[in-house]
């Protein structure tokens, strides 16, 4: 490893910390600058709905506070938040008291990452090995015929799609369950018939999400491919007399995924808030739903919670990417 | 040089015509081109920037990209016609028997892969039982034949300068040593202190190599002294060729005439002179000779017929209707107010 590299690897590093330092922040002080006190909101929402009536409120919310350290500073309830956080206490559901957001969120956790990525790496594969197909000469008409169909896909909003898909595949068909991430009634364990019912559901939400990126990512590579087809690097290597399959792949797919990539590190937000939604329609059992019950709900700590956790792997994943960069594209290490 | 006048030709071409398909109809960027090349002869091809140079070049060896194509004629190459070649046939062929130095080194080299994965790649897809030993003693040899530092293999195209990148070219170029070397303004990117540098090693790698040349160019000194035989084009057609003493003490053709006129000379300092006129649009090309409208020798034949390649010296050929009823090349008027008014 030079030490450009190292250099290189620190700076994003660096970033990566500044991004997490930022967002922990904000998250912190959002709640803080609304109006209204969460204690009491949380407290008269359940004397509205029934019992504690001759319950004293202030005394309750007091307890509440000191339990929480809301009467302290905001400097120390800063600090004490930090270490909250470096203990994995994000604090607990008012929703469902006394299930500690921590817990929440790791549950929700493996079913969200495990859906986004491998539908968000299929989509990515095979929309940029179509686009770049697409772009090559030899093209038939066979392919270029997804083109069209690409394009009504991308201009589809993908919660759109879930529902079609639902409709058909679930409703009408039913050959997949409509909702959930696995049968209500199903004891979880490793064997295959847990396997094949999680597969089963992840179905369809994963079509709906890879389907509605596939065109996006065709589209981008096929426009990328064309102009790096018009290189000259790819002339020199005809002339050179290479084998067409090595041109496309090390001469043309390889330079046009640098742009990909890019895209690809540019949208990772909003293909996580898309499939927030997509995780809604289908009620899957991730963090996706679990910020929209948590919304519904007023369920500070837990919005609190599922946001820092998005920004964070948001933040991670672009420090990934960065870290795959260089490897591909040598103008980037310095 | 005599030992060039007996041998057999390597590369013959015959009426190629290259074309562009346009909205307004075809555009003849090679039109009815005919010469050939014998082994170890070095052709200069020379016109302004849109009298199909590079279209030529490229159709030389079949890397025609639409809109362009090879709308008919032949090149042969060895006795083989690269034209009617299979794909695979082609693909073995270029590079083992004709290479291209390319007119764009600077872009022309991939630019996420090291110079040495460049060249192994290229002899590996002709010779691909070679051993990773003895690819590397390759690299090295041919990184040396062309001037470049051993270390210069593990680089990236972005960390070389110009003119290694064309050195770098080169070594790819004449990676299997090839018969025949295209080079397309293998130096127009460059200064011209490199220019001459790198054209100095492209004159060492032909000797040893014993190839034949096309180069092709645009700068008349350049051309001048490094070519056997002297090519000018004109709106894609070949208007003169012959050996470039004569091509430059007497040319036959008006504007190979007014071409050498316009070279900036050291000793005698005289007003710049320019070619009046720009050439046609190639796909409205004037009845007749292409250069009528700019000649200040046209007459009325000109504006009829087109010229055909007539032999008008030892070795020299030119299109041009003042030939064979004049012996030389008449003196060319001074510049008319008419001529004057066509300067762009």
């Amino acid at each position: 490893m030079s030490r450009e590299l190292v250099r290189y690897l620190l700076t994003r590093f660096g970033q990566l910390l500044l991004i997490v330092f930022v967002a922990v922040s904000i998250n912190f002080i959002i709640p803080r600058l609304l109006p209204g006190d969460p204690v009491q909101t949380a407290l008269a929402r359940l004397q509205a709905t029934g019992g504690a009536q001759n319950v004293d409120i202030q005394a309750v919310s007091a307890a509440y506070r000191a339990k929480y350290g809301l009467d302290a500073p905001v400097i120390e309830q800063y600090f004490n938040y930090w270490l909250d956080l470096f203990r994995l206490d994000l604090g607990v559901s008012f929703a469902n008291f006394p299930e500690k957001v921590s817990t929440m969120i790791g549950n929700a956790l493996p079913w969200s990452v495990s859906l986004l990525a491998v539908a968000t790496l299929i989509a990515f594969a095979t929309g940029s090995l179509l686009g770049a197909r697409l772009a090559w000469p030899t093209a038939g008409r066979g392919i270029k015929a997804f083109v069209p169909l690409m394009m009504i896909l991308t201009s589809i909003p993908f919660y759109l799609l879930a529902i079609i898909l639902i409709y058909f595949f679930a409703v009408v068909l039913k050959w997949f369950p409509p909702a959930g991430g696995v049968d209500t009634t199903r004891i979880m364990r490793f064997d295959w018939a847990t396997t094949e019912d999680v597969l089963k559901h992840a179905f369809l939400p994963c079509l709906a999400i890879v389907l509605g990126n596939i065109g996006f990512w065709a589209l981008g590579m096929r426009s990328q491919m064309v102009s790096v087809l018009g290189e000259d690097y790819i002339t020199f290597a005809e002339a050179k007399g290479l084998h067409p399959r090595r041109i496309f792949v090390w001469y043309g797919m390889r330079n046009a995924l640098l742009a990909q990539i890019t895209a690809l590190a540019l949208s990772l937000g909003s293909v996580v808030s898309g499939a927030v939604l997509v995780e809604v329609i289908f009620n899957y059992p991730g963090l996706g739903s679990l910020l929209y019950v948590a919304i519904r709900g007023q369920d500070y700590f837990v919005i609190q919670g599922v946001v820092l956790m998005l920004i964070v792997s948001l933040a991670v994943l672009l420090f990934l990417v960065d870290l795959i960069y260089p490897l591909l594209d040598p103008r980037i290490r310095r | 040089m005599s030992a060039l006048q007996d041998a057999k030709p390597i590369l013959v071409v015959k009426d190629l015509n290259v074309h562009y398909d346009t909205g307004k109809g075809p555009a003849k960027a090679v039109n009815d081109v005919s010469f050939s090349l014998k082994p170890g002869e070095r052709l200069g091809l020379i016109g302004e920037s849109g009298s199909g140079k590079t279209t030529m070049a490229t159709a030389l060896m079949r890397l025609t990209r639409a809109p362009g194509r090879i709308a008919g004629g032949s090149v042969e190459l060895d006795g083989r016609d690269i034209l009617k070649m299979s794909t695979k046939e082609l693909r073995e062929t270029r590079l083992r028997d004709i290479a291209l130095i390319p007119q764009g080194a600077m872009s022309s080299l991939n630019p996420v892969m090291r110079l040495e994965e460049q060249m192994i790649d290229a002899i590996l897809a002709h010779r691909p039982g070679l051993k990773r030993a003895e690819l590397d003693a390759r690299v090295q040899e041919l990184l040396k034949n062309v001037g470049l530092a051993p270390e210069v293999a593990r680089r990236y195209p972005h960390e070389l300068s110009g003119g290694m990148k064309q050195r770098a070219a080169m070594a790819i170029a004449t990676s299997l040593s090839p018969k025949v070397i295209v080079a397309d303004e293998p130096t127009s990117a460059l200064d011209v202190v490199v220019q001459r540098q790198v054209m100095q090693t492209l004159g060492r790698l032909q000797d040893g190599l014993g190839a034949a040349v096309v180069l092709i160019g645009h700068d008349m000194g350049l051309i001048a002294q490094f070519a056997d035989t002297v090519g000018v084009m004109y709106a894609g057609k070949l208007v003169e060729i012959g050996p470039v003493r004569q091509m430059i003490e007497s040319p036959k053709h008006p504007y190979t005439r007014l071409l050498v006129d316009s070279l900036p000379g050291i000793e005698v300092k005289r007003e710049l002179t320019g070619i009046p006129g720009l050439p046609p649009p190639l796909v409205d090309l004037p009845p007749g000779c292409s250069f009528n409208p700019r000649c200040p020798l046209a007459f009325e034949r000109c504006r009829r017929e087109t010229p055909l390649l007539q032999q008008v010296g030892p070795g020299q050929s030119a299109a041009c209707h003042l030939y064979p009823e004049h012996a030389a090349l008449p003196p060319l008027p001074p510049m008319t107010r008419a001529h004057q008014e066509l300067r762009p």
